[in-house]
């Protein structure tokens, strides 16, 4: 075990995937010699040398398009797009070619290939350092979307990804690279060391993708959460003295629908809870297959809280990131219907 | 005989990382005057090697020499001059109040202030600038007003943009600055765009793209070179090489190509390379590619030759990946320090002034930061209200926004 934040975590899963696996190469812009913005693979360019980590020019279609060719010929591509909000470009790569190259070749050709990108809000990065985009990659079949929560999972969930034999889409939440940030944005923030999350397990390990996790078990209310949201619910659950459970989708598709159901069944209620907006978000997704399998079971109507339906903005980044008081009152509501 | 032996992936490298001597000896510099200054409706063909020279007017001397001189006259290139000392005490008190934690985030010009602040000189008031996060120098020689820069900087309640956007992401209609995005590239393609529509209008205006380095890999970038050959769209196509894109140097965007100008060839627009350290030279092409477009005689592809001096931005070290001194064995030189001795050189100027200048401008920036944070910094002060978030989504605020807006008690 080593204590580790989340960056380092990811940082370690690709090392250890590089060093047991040769066909893994990873590239991205400034991701080479600097080791990415964020630092998330520091030191590989030095460790594997340049033709297995290395800078790209700034064009995300160029650097998802390049995977798919490097994953079409047999490599294992690992590839980090700077912000998930500059992944734009590249959304032709991703849907159209990536995600269909197995279905429309018959797997004659197959696209094992991770794109990784930091994701979401909480950094006063405005509308291009903080948006979340998971429900366009949710929305397309062929893809794998995945967000963890903690360096543990981070590490063993990217080693997953890095072995499936298709496209996996890895969402980081970068308000939590540091730590494991609960939405009180005033308070200080805890770093990963004081977090038992934050114990890592040397060498390999992966967490099988598809897989949800209980963070705190409960018999009131079901809290569906991934990301940042996690630690918001848990902050919330606290104040408001609720027996609720929380769950950790951690991959949002394939969705962990029999962790989900056995709660709800048991819960009958359900919160949904995300960062990104709210109209066609992937909570619109969740409440629909609750309401599709727990219908009967449920005792009050399914609650969503999401970020608005606005761009992200940067004054207002606490009016707008769903913090634990918004929670807090849903809980409130839900629990008196 | 066709060879079998194994192949291998080339990457390009800088030529000087951290503990490297910086070298730049093979940046090939022509004499300040060298480059001919061809008619405005010069054959692209025969202009070719613009592509792979550099238009300079200041020499060692201070001396303007050469076709490309004489665009100013001297009273114009003393209020240059004061622009481009304004954007760096500007920038460096912006800076400073960033790591006061006056604000979240903020882009310096650092070394890069002759370019947008001489660009801008050559363009009409209502010509439109698609800039990127380092133009300022664009709304600073326009005129626009300090503390209207500071508020946007500062998200308070009297910033312009509602405290919606990131730090130095402005906008300014009126002042011919489009709205900043973030995302590289896009401008590029709309400064066409808009260039077009003023074609199709029988307009008189025309447009200028900006675009970095390293930006110029997007395929926006390459659209808008095709849209603007297509349809010899009015447009002056910048880009500004300051040989840095974050961590990554200029020769990864380049690739095999021996100048980023040269990537205007292959569209037949005229593409030549200017210091963007020498104030009168980057004027005086400006002047030249704003003719051009004015003239109907279509775009013009300029790339800027700089130095980014400081870091990416406030949240970058570079320290990590280049060596503190390439800055200083920068062979361009500083564009203020240029300047300056030309001026000085001309007799128009004396240490004697500069210092008084200093001291004035310092003076003027220092009073309108007082007057900006008098109203609010981010987080203190007078904000702009959480009920502004829902605003401006759309013209007409649909229902489910209104319905939002309430369940968030604004
Ligand atoms: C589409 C997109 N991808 C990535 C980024 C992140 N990013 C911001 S600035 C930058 C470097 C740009 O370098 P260059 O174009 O040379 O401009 P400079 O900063 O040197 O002025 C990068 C990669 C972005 N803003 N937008
Ligand atoms: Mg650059």
């Amino acid at each position: 075990m080593t204590q580790m934040t989340m960056i380092e975590a990811i940082r370690d899963a690709h090392d250890v995937a590089m060093g047991r696996d040769e066909r893994v190469v990873v590239f991205g812009e400034d991701v080479g010699y600097f080791g990415g913005v964020f630092r998330c693979t520091a030191g590989l360019q030095t460790k594997y040398g340049k033709t297995r980590c290395f800078d790209t020019p700034i064009s995300e279609l160029g650097i998802v398009g390049a995977g798919v060719g490097m994953a079409a010929y047999g490599l294992h591509p690992v590839i980090e797009i700077q912000f998930a909000d500059y992944v734009y470009p590249a959304i032709d790569q991703i849907a159209s070619e990536a995600a269909r190259l197995r279905y429309r070749s018959a797997g004659d050709f197959t696209c094992p290939l991770v794109i990784r990108m930091p994701t979401g809000g909480g950094i006063f990065g405005g509308q291009t350092h903080s948006q979340s985009p998971e429900a366009f990659f949710t929305h397309v079949a062929g893809l794998k979307t995945v967000m963890p929560s903690n360096p543990q999972d981070a590490k063993g969930l990217l080693l997953a990804a890095i072995e499936d034999p298709d496209p996996v889409i890895f969402l980081e939440p970068k308000r939590l690279y540091n730590g494991p940030f609960d939405g009180h944005h005033e308070k200080p923030i805890v770093p990963w060391k004081k977090h038992e999350l934050g114990d890592v397990k040397d060498g390999y390990y992966s967490t099988e993708l598809g897989k949800a996790a209980i963070r705190r078990a409960g018999d009131d209310v079901t809290i569906l959460a991934y990301g940042t949201m996690v630690y918001v619910a848990e902050a919330a659950v606290e104040e408001a003295g609720v027996d609720a459970e929380i769950i950790d989708l951690r991959t949002l598709l394939p969705l962990d629908l029999d962790t989900i159901q056995e709660s709800v069944k048991k819960t009958g209620r359900c919160l949904v809870l995300h960062e990104a907006t709210k109209t066609s978000g992937f909570g619109a997704e969740l409440m629909s297959q609750v309401q599709e399998s727990c219908f009967y079971h449920l005792e009050a109507p399914i609650v969503r809280v999401t970020g608005w339906d606005t761009p992200y903005p940067h004054a207002q980044e606490w009016d707008y990131f769903p913090g634990p008081g918004r929670v807090l009152d849903a809980l409130h509501q839900m629990m008196e219907s | 005989m066709t060879t079998t032996l194994p192949l291998s992936l080339s990457v390009p490298e800088p030529g000087c990382r951290p503990g490297d001597e910086p070298d730049f000896s093979d940046f090939v510099i022509p004499k300040a005057g060298e480059v001919e200054r061809p008619p405005i409706d010069a054959d692209p063909n025969d202009i070719r090697d613009m592509a792979f020279s550099i238009i300079r007017v200041l020499n060692a001397k201070g001396e303007a020499v050469g076709p490309w001189s004489g665009t100013l006259s001297s009273e114009e290139l003393v209020v240059g001059l004061q622009h481009m000392m304004t954007l760096r005490i500007f920038d460096a008190r912006m800076m400073n109040a960033q790591r006061q934690g006056k604000t979240s985030f903020y882009i310096q010009h650092l070394g890069e202030e002759a370019i947008a602040c001489a660009f801008r000189k050559a363009l009409r008031d209502d010509d439109m600038n698609f800039p990127t996060y380092r133009q300022a120098g664009l709304l600073i020689a326009g005129g626009y007003p300090l503390t209207e820069m500071m508020n946007q900087i500062y998200s308070n309640s009297q910033d312009p943009l509602h405290g919606r956007q990131l730090p130095i992401m402005y906008s300014s209609k009126e002042h011919g600055f489009f709205s900043i995005s973030g995302n590289l590239g896009t401008q590029f393609m709309q400064a066409v765009g808009w260039a077009m529509a003023s074609a199709i209008s029988g307009d008189t205006r025309i447009a200028a793209g900006w675009i970095g380095d390293g930006s110029t890999a997007e395929s926006d970038f390459h659209a808008a070179l095709v849209f603007a050959s297509t349809y010899k769209a009015p447009v002056a196509l910048n880009i500004v090489n300051n040989q840095w894109a974050i961590s990554t140097f200029q020769g990864i965007a380049r690739g095999g190509v021996g100048t980023f100008a040269a990537r205007g060839h292959g569209f037949g627009i005229p593409s030549v390379r200017v210091d963007g350290n020498d104030y009168l030279a980057v004027h005086a092409v400006a002047q030249w590619a704003s003719e051009r477009a004015r003239a109907g005689l279509g775009p013009t592809l300029i790339e800027h030759v700089t130095y980014r001096a400081g870091g990416h931005s406030s949240s970058d070290d570079p320290s990590a990946y280049r060596a503190k001194e390439e800055g200083a064995a920068w062979p361009l030189g500083d564009p203020i320090d240029r300047l300056k001795k030309h001026l000085i050189a001309i007799g128009e100027w004396t240490e004697e002034k500069h210092t008084a200048a200093q001291e004035e401008i310092t003076e003027a920036v220092i009073t309108a930061q007082k007057e900006a944070e008098s109203i609010g910094t981010l987080g203190a002060g007078k904000m702009p209200s959480p009920r502004d978030m829902f605003e401006g989504v759309y013209e007409t605020m649909p229902p489910h926004l209104v319905r939002q807006r309430q369940e968030a008690g604004y």
